[in-house]
């Protein structure tokens, strides 16, 4: 068989098990027309080269047991408008209303003929299968069974704060959200929770001119969940956006990022911090496109890694004929905790303009030895030290939130991670 | 207080012995000062007694207050209440200055049985010992160490030593890289801490920082063997003659 019906053959597998919902009917359609062309990713493709996405393509998702050990949410303390989906279904119950100043919010299930998402669903995904294919978001466009449609007018007073829970071992969920801002309009989202044993998540955000988009996920911390995610932006002039990914546990994750700039001077910082111990594997992949001039890009992407844990990084900055004064940076770390995790890293520039200024950056090492003496002569026990020098190793990613009681939260999480962590 | 008898120290990962069988003995409220010529093993001792790993002991011991050293883990033998102010103070970036002051003063406590102190009693105590040094409210914020310039990095360890309060403090050449001015400092800082309970081992090339902390005892110490102990005295013979005639002696 030959690499195109190898693909072919994969997602007719895939598919077989899958019904398409009726709402948004238009934008379905074309995501399939798009996906028959691409068929589904193998590991033979360069862009899964680190990361093989057989459990992702198989028919049927593999269980993850729940997690025992039940973490306090996070951001609980937070004033924000809280969105509950159980195994990947919106649960209004268990919700608050949909109802927030300068913002409409509709559910993608139940999403009318005429909806204002009817243009919007899959656009930005569309505009993203270029120059790269991305399987897995277009049929999550194809397919996607619920999410959010989110309308921002103006600025939201509070943030959004969806929390994913997960009953059921094998719960098999496509979800994706469309966050349209209009100019001027701001939003935070937050995200937690495992959401499924196998989850495929979109997100689609369309910056307007000058609006602010802050984006705050942890990806939380079962063993054996698998999850591929997307985030497509799109940003118009000034306009800023900013995410940051926390990841702790799952045996497979690849989170993507899409991100372009249609306007100038808008600013997109995303950041991850991941932490996996012993079966995990963690894929970041990031493609900015500067298509405009004076945009600033940034990427920092840390991972602390142990007992065999594989960490991957795949980055790249394009910056357009035109796009001078872009001002790109990335970095990408692991801390490698023993010998047998690995770090996988393919950094990547390719400048069409001649005014521009990018940088990039890729290591890979262990905790500091003479830093673990220094601060264990000062009185601190040895796991003591190796958890304040994991958690300044992560201190840069953490940096990229603004609001300092979210990165307070964040930073709780991730010493809640490492006290269990600690063999 | 600090017994050291006979102690041998070879690495850990080459066949290079560097403490040949040193023996000294520092009596509570006592300042010792060691001198001795470069990689004459002055560092080599002060990281073996801390806990440093890379070391092997072949033979002798050290003890404090009558406990065994050498078989506690570094941050025991700080609870202990012993402090070494490095010769290079390691920077630490993403650990504020403030924050590591704090997780330390806890640390010991806490293994001490003691209750760890209030936010707000830790910023009174570190604002008034950060004063006495001139260390200003910006240097507390930054991360340890990083971006220091090589006085401030001597005046953080007396930051350090301060806060903590040990009682066997070992000062290596923590007057290499200070002017006049923050060597007077430093001095002070070290002198006000000097009480009957409290001893120092303070490591040094320069009788000019003995004129500030008066020894009792002064160390000469080449090629991993104390080879002479006397008086202030012995410091000033050092550095009016360096350390010729000393060799020449022993051998
Ligand atoms: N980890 C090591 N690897 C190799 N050699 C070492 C190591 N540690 C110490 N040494 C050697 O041991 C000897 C003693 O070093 P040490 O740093 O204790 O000297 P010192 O008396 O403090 O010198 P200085 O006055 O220059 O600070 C030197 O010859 C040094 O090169
Ligand atoms: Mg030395």
């Amino acid at each position: 068989m030959g690499a195109v019906s190898v693909k072919a053959e994969a997602l007719m597998q895939r598919l077989a098990g899958l019904a398409r919902p009726s709402e948004l009917a238009a934008p379905r359609e074309a995501a399939m027309a798009r996906l028959a062309g691409m068929g589904l990713p193998s590991k033979r493709d360069e862009y899964w080269q680190y990361t093989d996405p057989a459990a992702l393509n198989a028919t049927v998702a593999l269980p993850a047991a729940l997690a025992v050990d039940d973490d306090a949410a996070l951001f609980g303390a937070l004033d924000a408008v809280r969105l509950v989906f159980v195994d990947g279904v919106f649960d209004a119950a268990a919700s608050d209303d949909l109802a927030l100043a300068g913002v409409t919010i509709s559910r993608l299930a139940n999403a009318p003929d005429g909806h204002w998402a009817e243009t919007a669903y899959g656009a930005l995904e569309a505009l993203g299968q270029t120059p790269i294919a991305r399987p897995w978001a277009t049929l999550n466009t194809a397919y996607a069974t619920d999410g959010l449609l989110i309308h921002v007018t103006g600025k939201a007073q509070k943030p959004l704060s969806i929390t994913y829970l997960r009953r059921d071992q094998l719960t098999d969920a496509i979800l994706h959200h469309v966050i349209k801002l209009d100019a001027g309009a701001e939003l935070t989202l937050l995200e937690q929770g495992p959401a499924a044993a196998r989850l495929n998540h979109v997100i689609e955000v369309d910056l307007g001119t000058s609006a602010r988009f802050h984006h705050i996920r942890a990806q939380g911390r079962d063993m054996g969940r698998r999850a591929v995610t997307h985030i497509f932006a799109h940003l118009a002039g000034e306009a800023l956006f900013k995410s940051f990914t926390l990841t702790a546990d799952g045996a497979l994750t690849r989170n993507e990022a899409v991100i372009t700039f249609a306007g100038p001077n808008a600013k997109a910082h995303i950041a991850g911090a991941a932490m996996g111990d012993g079966a995990f594997h963690h894929d970041d992949t990031v493609f900015i496109t500067h298509a405009a001039e004076r945009c600033e890009s940034r990427q920092v992407f840390k991972k602390v890694l142990k007992h065999g844990a594989v960490g991957v990084f795949q980055g790249k900055i394009l910056v357009k004929k035109g796009a001078q004064k872009t001002d790109g940076y990335q970095i990408s770390q692991a801390l490698l905790l023993d010998d047998g995790s690995q770090f996988l890293a393919k950094p990547e520039l390719e400048i069409y303009a001649d005014d521009v200024k990018c940088s990039h950056g890729s290591t890979s090492g262990a905790i500091d030895d003479t830093a673990l003496f220094y601060l264990r002569s000062r009185g601190v026990p040895l796991r003591a030290a190796q958890s304040l020098l994991i958690l300044a190793f992560l201190a840069d990613t953490i940096a990229e939130i603004e609001d300092e009681a979210i990165a307070e939260d964040i930073r709780a999480g991730l010493e809640t991670w490492l006290a269990r962590h600690e063999s | 207080m600090l017994e050291i008898k006979n102690l041998h120290v070879k690495l850990e990962e080459e066949d290079k012995q560097i403490l040949k069988g040193v023996t000294l003995s520092i009596g509570a409220g006592e300042v010792h000062a060691i001198m001795g010529p470069n990689g004459s093993g002055k560092s080599t001792l002060s990281y073996v007694l801390s806990g440093r790993d890379g070391y092997t002991v072949t033979d002798g011991s050290a003890t404090l207050d009558g406990a065994d050293l050498l078989e506690m883990d570094p941050e025991l033998r700080a609870a202990q209440g012993l402090f070494l102010a490095f010769q290079y103070p390691v920077e630490i970036p993403g650990v504020g200055n403030m924050t590591f002051l704090r997780t330390a003063l806890n640390a010991q406590r806490k293994t001490r049985g003691e209750p760890e102190i209030s936010a707000g009693d830790f910023l009174k105590l570190v604002r008034e010992k950060a004063k006495n040094l001139k260390i200003d409210a910006e240097m507390l914020k930054r991360p340890v160490n990083v971006g220091f310039s090589g006085g401030e990095k001597k005046r953080n360890e007396i930051l350090q030593m301060a806060m903590l309060e040990p009682k066997m403090c070992i000062l290596d050449e923590t007057d290499s890289g200070l002017d006049v001015d923050a060597m007077k400092l430093v001095s002070e800082g070290v002198n006000a801490l000097r009480s009957a309970g409290r001893s120092f081992l303070v490591i040094t090339h320069y009788q000019r920082l003995l004129d500030h902390i008066k020894p009792d005892v002064v160390h000469i110490m080449a090629a991993g063997r104390i080879i002479k102990t006397g008086g202030p005295e012995l410091a000033l013979e050092v550095e009016n003659n360096g350390y010729a005639d000393l060799l020449a002696e022993v051998k």
